[in-house]
Order: structure tokens, then sequence, then C-alpha cells
């Protein structure tokens, strides 16, 4: 992993203490509501519906034991002894107090944590793969330019103000987990003709109101034109993105308006500039960072244990028939702990579970973690021997539900519950869902199945990419939930489709259920995941499943 | 009145030439990159910052810098002393700001920020 640099250390102490005399300047007059606003954003704090929100970066998701052991330090110290992992690998509390957070900040650097450019018009925490590092699938781990881009990017002179908020992720597997076609920038490292690696590079992805996916800029752009390309595109727009209109500042906006060709002309122009001023320099940091991220000593050990407990133990074998991944070392497995136990608040993780999966990382680990969009914690080097005693103690904490990519490991974003733009409740809603088909003992039958719901348009909960997505609406003091089928997140990235007038909060997880049952009794095979199913047979199957059965009751009952 | 913000702190404007003369263009944030090109040759350039929230002056001084501008160059208008650094790293020699500003945020904390070549990722990455 990579450590700080008494260059990064002393950049972080010298911001928190910039923060800290912002607050204070904020409370003696000498900042503006106006001007602070923008100051406590780039630095992590949000204003939410009850309380002041701080969102803490997990670059690229990764971290230790020992930081991890602080995240639940500061949730008891200064929080309600929990907090809530996103979509965008960062942590959040909940119910800080404003003149607490110079301190957790302070507590956050001692472990080489910060919060800066967690929101605000700025370019925010670039996001990386969880399984980088550790995926059999991968051609290059994406953390170290992860890395590269988090040091370009942090506190860059020209990017603070943005026209709006700006994210990157990069993924290093054709299999795409980083949803890099959502994403302003996405980066998908390929191989290039000399066999080294380069960059495609995609332009203008988004979800919120107006859903795009990325298209692509560059096909494979060589590595070292990397942060003088980005800096094109990011200065390009910075001066055309539009500032009048919030909701048309984003890039996706800028691409749709000029179009992908004029787009990449202007940034062709632009790169030939911003290339002219960089000598080179960090591709040696790069290869200094690459070094830092250098896999851990695998260890060579028989497995018999393992396959004995998978024999003995029908929760064991579920749960690893569900929870892990192709690791690319021998004996090895990437273990996911659903942070989805059913009823339970997606992505939260309260103080003791925090430090069982700390004594756990470090324990069975080689001390690393991570933390997925999907909103659970995933452990990428686990030896197979050592699943039996994990599993058991992961079960022990309310960390061992085995739901990985099935119906209840659900995407919800905080919605009314937390944040003051929310139009519905979605927590709840991903609740009941989740226990309902617990109820029904129909998950693993169903299999591969991702619902991801958003509590408004602007969409955290990246419902538009879920193969069922639910978004909540206010529809005259009521809230309405529509249904979507048909997105993907991954490498062939697709929107979801609309599946006509939404449903009230009674009606959603009833229908939800007819759309499972739908897929269940038309799909080829236990082998056709719901998303081939939906685009082998249509919308018209679901609709009817949807709309028709309730006016036959209706009229049932008329009769 | 206004005040002119360097790194020695507060101090008068001692440099503005006669608009009229030729030698020194403003700027409005909104100025399309290809128009930087005619003021190349200037004696001192003034970006307006009409709401410390626009950032796009912080590129335009960039660009002016990448493409060989080597007068004088000056941020106006409504820069907090937040942004002290940011401007000068991205090519501005001062800031300009009004006397109202420069009441509610006095010079104590825009030499706060007068250091603004440490702890400066870019230059590290550019070398």
């Amino acid at each position: 992993m990579y450590r700080y640099t008494d260059f990064d250390a002393g950049f972080v102490a010298e911001r928190n203490r910039q923060f800290r005399a912002q607050v204070a300047r904020r409370i003696d007059g000498s900042l503006t509501e106006d001007e602070f606003k923008p100051l406590r954003l780039m630095n992590g704090l949000y204003l939410q519906l009850h309380a002041y929100m701080l969102r803490v970066a997990i670059p690229y998701g990764t971290l230790d034991s020992r930081q991890m052991r602080q995240l639940a330090q500061i949730a008891e110290r200064w929080d309600k002894g929990y907090g809530h992992f996103t979509t965008r690998q960062n942590i959040q509390f909940n119910w800080p107090v404003l003149g607490d957070v110079p301190d957790i900040l302070d507590a956050l650097a001692e472990v080489e944590m910060h919060a800066i450019q967690t929101s605000g018009n700025t370019i925010r925490n670039v996001t990386a793969d969880h399984f980088a590092g550790a995926a059999a699938d991968e051609v290059a781990d994406p953390r170290p330019v992860a890395e590269l881009i988090r040091q370009w990017s942090t506190d860059h002179p020209e990017f603070q103000f943005l026209p709006r908020k700006f994210k990157i992720a990069v993924t290093g597997s054709p299999a795409d987990r980083a949803v890099t076609a959502a994403h302003d920038i996405g980066l998908r490292i390929v191989r290039a003709a000399d066999g080294g690696i380069a960059y495609q590079v995609l332009v203008g992805g988004g979800l919120g109101r107006t859903p795009m996916i990325g298209k692509v800029l560059h096909d494979a752009l060589p590595e070292a034109d990397l942060l003088p390309y980005l800096e094109a595109i990011v200065s390009v727009w910075n001066l055309l993105g539009r500032r009048d209109n919030k909701y048309k500042a984003r890039i996706k906006i800028t691409v749709h308006e000029h179009g992908i060709d004029e787009i990449r002309r202007l940034v062709e122009a632009r790169f030939a500039e911003t290339r002219a001023a960089f000598s080179g320099i960090d591709q040696v940091m790069l290869a200094g960072i690459r070094a830092a991220f250098a896999p851990p000593a695998f260890r060579d050990a028989p497995v018999d244990a393992y396959h004995a407990a998978r024999d003995a133990d029908p929760v064991f074998r579920a749960w690893t028939d569900s929870n892990l991944a192709a690791h690319r070392a021998e004996g090895y497995a990437i273990v996911q702990v659903s942070l989805k136990a059913h009823g339970a608040t997606p992505g939260d993780a309260s103080a003791l579970q925090m430090r069982v999966l700390a004594d756990v990382a470090e324990r069975y680990g080689h001390d690393e973690l991570r933390i997925s969009h999907e909103q659970n914690v995933v452990l990428p080097h686990v030896h197979l021997s050592d699943l039996p005693a994990l599993h058991a103690i992961l079960r022990a904490h309310g960390l061992g539900t085995a739901n990985i990519g099935k119906v209840s490991d659900i995407i919800a974003c905080p919605g009314m519950d937390y944040c003051a733009l929310a139009t519905a409740r979605s927590i709840p809603v991903a609740q009941e869902i989740a226990l309902r088909f617990d109820a029904l003992k129909i998950e693993h039958q169903v299999g591969d199945l991702k619902i991801k719901i958003s509590g408004c348009i602007n969409a955290c909960g990246h419902h538009h990419v879920g193969h069922i997505g639910i978004l909540g609406l206010d529809r005259a003091g009521v809230e309405n939930y529509q249904i979507t089928l048909g997105g993907d997140q991954g490498p062939d990235a697709a929107l979801g489709q609309r599946t006509g007038p939404g449903f009230s909060a009674d009606e959603i997880v009833p229908a939800v259920e007819r759309i499972v049952e739908t897929y269940l009794a038309e799909r080829a095979g236990a082998e056709e995941d719901f998303l081939a199913t939906f685009r082998r047979i249509g919308m018209a199957p679901f609709k009817a499943a949807l709309y028709d059965a309730p006016d036959k009751e209706a009229r049932a009952d008329a009769a | 009145m206004s005040v002119i913000v360097t790194d020695a702190g507060f101090g008068p404007d001692t440099h503005s030439p006669d608009p009229r003369s030729g030698e020194a263009v403003t700027m409005p944030s909104d100025t399309a990159p290809e128009a930087l090109d005619a003021a190349l040759g200037a004696e001192m350039v003034v970006i307006d910052f009409p709401s410390s929230a626009d950032g796009r002056g912080f590129t335009l001084a960039r660009l002016l810098r990448l493409r060989g501008y080597r007068g004088r160059l000056r941020a106006r208008g409504h820069v907090i002393a937040d942004q002290y650094a940011m401007a000068r790293r991205a090519g501005f020699d001062e800031v300009e700001i009004d006397d109202a500003l420069a009441a509610r945020q006095p010079e104590d904390q825009w030499r706060l920020r007068a250091d603004w070549q440490a702890h400066d990722y870019q230059a590290r990455l550019r070398g």
C-alpha cells in the first residue's frame, strides 16, 4: 500500500490548519457564508437535513487495519457509533458538530487519511476497481495511477472552483468494476501495441437528472501523456462548461452540446499546450508509487480445511458460493463482506464491526481492506484455509450475510432519512425488499440481480445502471417510485428503461416481486441471469406483469 | 479605492497604466481562450473575478503563461485570501481587492497564504 511521503503528511497538516482557521474566520465574519460554503465543501463538510455530514475519502477504496480502527474511533468519539460507506469509496459521518470537525480531520491525518475534495465543485476522490491488485482478470493495478491522479488533482490551483463537481474512476480490468462509463472521466487501462499499457479515456458519463454513458475521447492514450491530457480536458471544460445553470454545468452536458468530435479537437489543441509544461518527472514518481503497491507475499499452504468445511457446513458453502471472487494467486480468494444484512441500512457499519473488520484483515488478509462502490467491504487477499475461521468471526458480528450480487445486495442512497435533496425514502425500501426476498427464500435461485435505489433525481443510488432501478419522487406530497429495467454498470454500460407509471410506497415491494417472478418464469435456464433475460425478451412481459394484473384484479373486484 | 496584495502583503496600486494607453488589457472571466493571444504583448493584463466561486480566471491566467505572456498579471475583484496561493500558482503576480474586502479579510489573513510555493503538488509533478 501507498504510504504518505513527508510531502503528503505536510500537505494534509497544513490543509487542516487552514480549515481550522477558516471555521474560526467564518465565525468572526471574515468569511461570508457564500465564501465559506465552497471551502467547507472542498474539505468534505456538507450541511444535511438534520446536521453537518463529513465525507471522508478512502482513496481508490484501499485502507488498512490501522485506518479502519481510526474510523471506528471517530464514529464513537464524534458521531453516533457508526459510519456509512458510499458508492464512491467514501465513508460518511452523519452527526459531527462543526466545532469538532478540525479535530476529526487531525485524527484522520494521524492515519494518512483526509476529507479533501470529497465534495464541492472540485475533482473528487478518485475511485478504482475494488478488486485492484487481486483480481485474476486484471491488465494492471489501477491504484498507482489513481494515486498519481489524487496528487495531481489535490488543491490544483485551476480546478478548485469548477463549473460543477468532477468525478474520475479507473479500472484495470476489462470487467470494469469501477463504473467508469458513468463518470466525468473514466479511464480503462488497456494493453498498448508495444506491450506496455495505455488508457482508454471516456468522457461525459454521469447519472443524475440527465444520465449519459461516457463517450470514448481517446482509444489508447500513451501512459506518459495522462496528466497533461487530464489537465487539458478539465481546462477546456472549466472555460466552456456552463455556469448559468447548475443542472447543465456537468461535462456530460458540455460534451452533449458541443459533440464529442469538437471536444476532442479542443482537448487535443489544449493538450499541445499543457504537455509542454510536464518534464516527465511524474512518470518517475508513478514508478515509485507502483513499487508501493507491490503485492503481499502470498503463502503456499494446503487448502484441505477449506474443502472440508464446504462439505460439512451448508451455511459456509452458501457464503463461499456468493461472496468469493477469483484471486490471481493460487490458493487465495477475494472475500466480499456484505454490509447488506437483511433489514439493515445498506452500507452502514458500526464501530464494533469496523474493528472486527480491521482485526480479520490483520489476521487473515495481509492487512488490506477495500470499500466497494456497491457499499460492501472487501478483503482482497485471503488464503482459502483461513476462510472457515474468518466466516465464523464475521457471522458472529452480523457480517456473514451470503448475498453478494443478489437481490438484497442493494445500493441505496441515504434518501429522505438524511438527505436535504431527497424527495422520497430509499433505505426503508431497500430494507423491505431485502426482508421480503429473504422471507421468500428465493434469493439464491434468482442469482445475479442488482437493485439500485435513489431517493431523488440526482441518482446517488445509481438507479439508472441497476438491473432493476428504483427512483423515489415526490408526487404532490406522496412518495412515488419509478422503476427502470435493464441498466448495466459493466463494460457495456447501459441506462435502464422506464417501465411506465410509478408505484406508491406500499406497492413498490410487490412490484419488484412481480418483476422477479416474471424473470424466473421467462428465463431460458438458471444460467441466464436477469439482465440476459431482459435483453432477450424485452420490456413487454415485465410491463404486462406490472400493469395488467392489478387491472384484472380491479375489474374482478368491480364485478 | 483598492488594495494590491502581493507576497509582501497589502500595498497601494502603483502599477496601473492608463487603460487608454493600450499597455494594460482588462479581460472578463468569460474571455474565450483564443482571445487571450491579443494580450500577449501587453505590459499588464487584468483578469476580472466577478465572484470567488468563478474559477475561470485561474485557467485564463495559466493559459496566458503557457502561451509565453511575461508581463504583469493581476487578478481583480472578488478573490478571497484562501485563493491567494491558487492565484499565484496559476500565474498571477498580484491580486486587487476593494477596501471593504480588505477590511473584512485583513492583511494577516493574506500573509498566511503568502508562502504559496510550499505544499504544491502540481509543481512536484511537473518538474
